[in-house]
């Protein structure tokens, strides 16, 4: 085998296997970021002995007893050093006598460890941005090198922010569990909350981009299937997994040829990936069954699903997203909704009733600034024939977008409202 | 990216009417389950042996068809699976942890599948959009189902 095959080989090998060699690890020494380091020192290893030995047959078990050997002898140099106290001496005893039992198929004890390190990576007393970081490296078997550039970040910066976060987690001496009763749907939701952070991240790459990018929206997908398959039970979970598959279908739809953003209804259905729609689908259903109503990533999975149903835009079932919106708005009340809601209202039931919707935001701080709001107000002030009033709208949505080419297809929409202009 | 693992026919898995040993079913559907924690598999089917099916052979403008059984077993495909993993180095040892189908001699072969970016140079953007919408009428269809 060629060197380079053997170096990708093994790199394949840590991706498979790091995430449950460094959650049994944290489970045997109760310390993410030295179970972290055990696990890059075991990688090391295996770089080293690999190309003469070939890859052992059972790779996970190789690297889980070589991080051991190396958390026993750190535990022994500690104790030598005086620093002993019974925590050392019940750690050391418990490593070395368990064996990993890589083989069980009783409980799944790895798939809890698994969970317990997806809770530990997400916890919310880390910024988004360093769990973000953490969860790609733990749990997405990415290096430092290659997280910094999926975030266009420096490779320092990140480093950091990863070194920082363990210590966090040490200091504040966050347990290695699993979050139990009332606390469990918060905590899910923060580990949510990280997944479509990192998808969104992948789906805001543009062409010309580092092509890492858009694979964080494939390491998000994945992250959210390896999610659902541990927590089987929780319907959000299986709404994010398909918010995802139906998002990422559109990924070729996205884009035109010079590289201008298309609008959801513009786009050429046809370069949809029905696979990951009916993927989408799929993971939509489970949460249905489930039962409960459906939660906030539901909810915008099942209004993407409508979306996708629909051959052409002009085949949209309205009147369900409209609905699905009155559910989402009081779930997950904010400006953006209620201004999505009055979209779907107004191609229901007509743009009086979008405008109507429209009344309740006019003095809503945080949608200040947003220039979709006068854009949409425009928009069904021109279907109403009230042109003036809708020049007035589009003019003051082109003051305030940062986007040139935005701006100007405003400008020409204010213009073409102008008295005396050809019909737009 | 996607990898397609073409699992090959043995003799056991071309004899009609074989019902499969459990043990190796039980280990194919642990080994499966493993795949689906991991994130990595999109689709896999298995296939009826080959008795059940059919060539069609192409010469020009003539067509041949000739049924099943096919004597090269071991060219013969016995069932697929759709991985997605970053390289062909990762799909390869996921393939590698496979159960040993009939405990003797198999073999999977390993094929990268097309994206659309891949045919971009290739061919034209109009048989890319062709090509897109046959997929749609066929995944249309198989909804309708």
């Amino acid at each position: 085998m060629a060197a380079t095959d053997l170096h990708r080989t093994i790199e394949a090998v840590w991706r498979i296997e790091s995430a449950r060699v460094i959650a049994g690890l944290t489970r045997l020494t109760r310390d993410v970021g030295l179970a972290e380091d055990l696990g890059q020192e075991a990688l090391l290893a295996a770089l080293e002995q690999w190309p003469r030995t070939g890859v052992p047959e059972n790779p996970g078990a190789w690297l889980t007893a070589i991080a051991k050997r190396r958390a026993i002898d750190l535990f022994r140099r500690n104790a030598v050093a005086g620093r002993k106290h019974e925590d050392l001496a019940r750690d050391l005893a418990a490593l070395e006598q368990t064996v990993p039992d890589l083989n069980s198929t009783l409980d799944d004890p790895i798939g809890d460890d698994l969970l317990r390190l997806v809770f530990i990576s997400c916890h919310p007393i880390l910024s988004t941005e360093s769990r973000a970081a953490l969860t790609l490296r733990l749990l997405g078997g990415l290096t430092t090198a290659e997280i910094a550039r999926a975030f266009l970040t420096p490779e320092p910066t990140i480093a950091q922010r990863i070194v920082r976060a363990k210590r966090t987690l040490a200091e504040k001496h966050v347990p290695f569990e699993v979050p139990r009763g009332p606390e469990l749907a918060a905590r899910l939701s923060s580990v949510l909350e990280v997944i479509y952070l990192i998808f969104n991240e992948g789906y805001s790459a543009t062409a010309g981009d580092d092509l890492i990018r858009p694979t964080l929206c494939e390491d998000a997908r994945r992250l959210g299937r390896i999610l659902a398959e541990l927590t089987p039970q929780e319907p959000e979970v299986h709404g994010l997994v398909a918010l995802m598959e139906i998002q990422a279908s559109r990924a070729h739809a996205r884009v035109g040829p010079t590289g201008e953003p298309i609008l959801l209804l513009d786009q050429d259905r046809t370069l949809w990936d029905h696979v990951l729609v009916r993927r989408g689908l799929a993971a939509l259903q489970r949460a249905e069954e489930l039962g409960g109503g459906l939660g906030p990533y539901a909810l915008q999975a099942a209004i993407a699903a409508c979306h996708a149903h629909a051959r052409t835009a002009a085949e949209t079932d309205w009147h369900r997203i409209a609905a699905l919106y009155d559910a989402l708005a009081q779930l997950m009340p904010s400006p953006v909704v209620e201004l999505n809601r009055a979209v779907a209202v107004s191609m229901a039931f007509g743009p009086e009733a979008g405008l109507e919707l429209l009344e309740a935001l006019a003095g809503e701080p945080l949608l200040k600034t947003y220039h979709l709001l006068p854009a949409v107000r425009g928009d069904l002030l021109t279907k109403l024939d009230r042109l003036e009033e809708a020049r007035a709208e589009f003019e003051r949505a082109a003051t305030l977008t940062q986007n040139a080419r935005e701006r100007s297809l405003l400008l020409d929409r204010a213009r073409a409202c102008a008295p005396g202009s050809a019909p737009s | 990216m996607r990898f397609m693992a073409i699992v090959k026919a043995t003799k056991d898995s071309e004899r009609e009417g074989a019902l499969p040993d459990p043990q190796l079913m039980a280990d194919m559907n642990k080994f499966t389950d493993e795949l689906v924690k991991a994130g990595v598999l999109l689709a896999y089917e298995g296939l009826h042996p080959s008795s059940k099916g059919a060539r069609v052979h192409f010469s020009g403008k003539n067509r041949t068809v000739t049924d099943g059984p096919f004597a090269e077993t071991k060219e013969l495909v016995a069932g697929f699976s759709i991985l997605q993993v970053k390289s062909l180095e990762e799909a390869i040892e996921w393939v590698k942890r496979s159960p040993n189908c009939e405990a003797g001699e198999s073999e999977v072969e390993i094929r990268q599948v097309f994206e659309p970016e891949d045919f971009a140079s290739a061919f034209s953007g109009e048989d890319i959009q062709q090509e897109k919408q046959l997929r749609a009428q066929l995944a249309d269809q198989a909804a309708k189902k």
